[in-house]
């Protein structure tokens, strides 16, 4: 299949695989990225996702917001699933039972369902060598049951796991690097995208769908309800997260890092910080120290994801 | 919307109508609504990318419409995102009912 050209104007003409109707909040993220996700190719596609906000507001009783065949069974195990899908798609079209039409396969899961309880499920199918694509979308916390704190939710996040008070001052610990520990299991693709930077991230499902395989890629999904941002502010602070390499975008295709977009200018992480009331206690008097080492923690990491990519010449 | 109960639901919680939440008008959810003002359009159509409900009406020949208001929640990115012509916004967001 010739790779399809990313106009916006030829784009809109196109029909959306993900409809309207569903019911995730006003100005949610995640159903940005799943319709950039979907568009960016015409390939059939069957999908799994994970228990999560948009598993459960996207296919409600009788009303389904996805144009494609999805499942879903449980939220640990979305990489299971799909695994067991293509597994079968695989042996119908060799016994002859099913003519090859070039389907591709996705798991969608959030951070919860992937970085913690789907982790297991999620290397496992990577192993086993399936071809498939996991996307995780990443609001940084288990939304649809109350924001609590996940190995995605980053340092000094207020939850209501990890409170921000006169104990704690929110989360005491770093956000585990999933996007790296998806590269260590050797997978052909492994990325890192935004639903901001739509181009950069609809490349790279073009790319991922070419190779045959397990990919991996993280895509950065505001959530104005656990972020306690505005509903309007989704696209502005994914746009922030990219500016202050709180979100590096990058690729690394068998085992070769490359940036695929650098910011002009790299801002200071409070700007990315500020608008979020989960930060909010981070900037009362006093507590200097909790900016400096989120920073500290941001610039060590875009550091290290620098000199990876000049190492391979690939900056 | 006719009721259904358990019994009546498909086994296995299947759902052979794709794209059916379309019956399910989220627009009633709206208390801030987005106007489009033609003449600052650019017809970018970042809106359009951006939308969440995919709400944002685009025609046959790929030009940028109104607003499809049986769907759209009025989060107003469409707004904030839209670059407008010279510095003139081509969304502006009013208070629902007004
Ligand atoms: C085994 C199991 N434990 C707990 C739950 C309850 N549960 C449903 S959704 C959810 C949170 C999902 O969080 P995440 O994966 O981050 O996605 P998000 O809701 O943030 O989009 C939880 C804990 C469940 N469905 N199954
Ligand atoms: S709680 Fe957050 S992630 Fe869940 S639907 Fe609402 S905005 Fe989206
Ligand atoms: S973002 Fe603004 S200028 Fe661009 S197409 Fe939409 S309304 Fe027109």
């Amino acid at each position: 299949m010739t790779t399809k050209a990313l106009k916006l104007k030829e784009l809109a003409k196109g029909e959306d695989r993900f409809a309207h109707g569903h019911r995730m909040c006003a100005g949610c993220g995640a159903p940005i990225v799943v319709k950039q996700v979907l568009m960016a190719t015409d390939y059939p596609i069957i999908a799994a996702n994970a228990t999560g906000c948009l598993e459960v507001s996207s296919c409600i009783q009788q009303f389904t917001a996805w144009k494609i065949p999805w499942m879903h069974s449980a939220f640990e195990n979305a990489a299971a699933t799909i695994s067991g899908i293509e597994a079968m798609y695989r042996s119908l079209v060799k016994q002859g039972k099913l003519e090859d039409k070039n389907v591709k396969f996705i798991a969608f899961g959030g951070d919860g369902g992937t970085y913690d309880i789907g982790f297991q499920a999620l290397s496992g199918a990577m192993e086993r060598g399936h071809d498939m694509m996991y996307i995780c979308y990443d609001n940084g916390a288990y939304m649809n049951t109350g924001i609590q704190r996940s190995s995605a939710t980053p340092f000094g996040a207020d939850t209501t796991t990890c409170p921000a008070g006169d104990v704690i001052p929110g989360k005491l610990q770093n956000r585990k690097d999933l996007t790296r520990i998806m590269a260590a299991h050797g997978i052909p693709y492994v990325a890192q995208a935004s639903p901001a930077n739509w181009m950069d991230l609809m490349k790279k499902v073009q790319k991922a769908f070419e190779i045959k395989g397990p990919k991996f890629m993280n895509v950065i999904a505001p959530c104005n309800r656990g972020w306690r941002s505005r509903t309007d502010d989704a696209i502005a602070l994914a746009k922030l997260a990219f500016e202050t390499c709180y979100w590096p975008l990058y690729e690394i295709e068998n085992g070769i890092t490359k940036i695929t977009a650098k910011p002009k200018e790299k801002k200071p992480l409070v700007d990315f910080l500020k608008p979020q009331g989960r930060f909010k206690h981070m900037f009362a008097p006093g507590n200097e120290y909790l900016l400096e080492q989120a920073q500290a923690y941001v610039d060590a990491q875009w550091e290290r994801l620098q000199k990876e990519a000049a190492f391979w010449g690939e900056e | 919307m006719s009721k259904k109960f358990w019994e009546t639901l498909p086994q296995g919680s299947v759902v052979l109508e794709a794209g059916s939440s379309a019956k399910f008008k989220t627009g009633t959810w709206r208390s801030m609504r987005p106007k489009w003002i033609e003449e600052n359009c650019i017809q970018c159509m970042f809106c359009w990318m951006y939308c969440p409900d995919m709400s944002v009406k685009v025609n046959a020949e790929g030009k940028r419409e109104g607003f499809d208001y049986d769907y759209c929640k009025g989060c107003g990115i469409c707004a904030l995102e839209c670059p407008g012509k010279k510095g003139n916004k081509a969304i502006v967001m009013e208070e629902e009912g007004k």
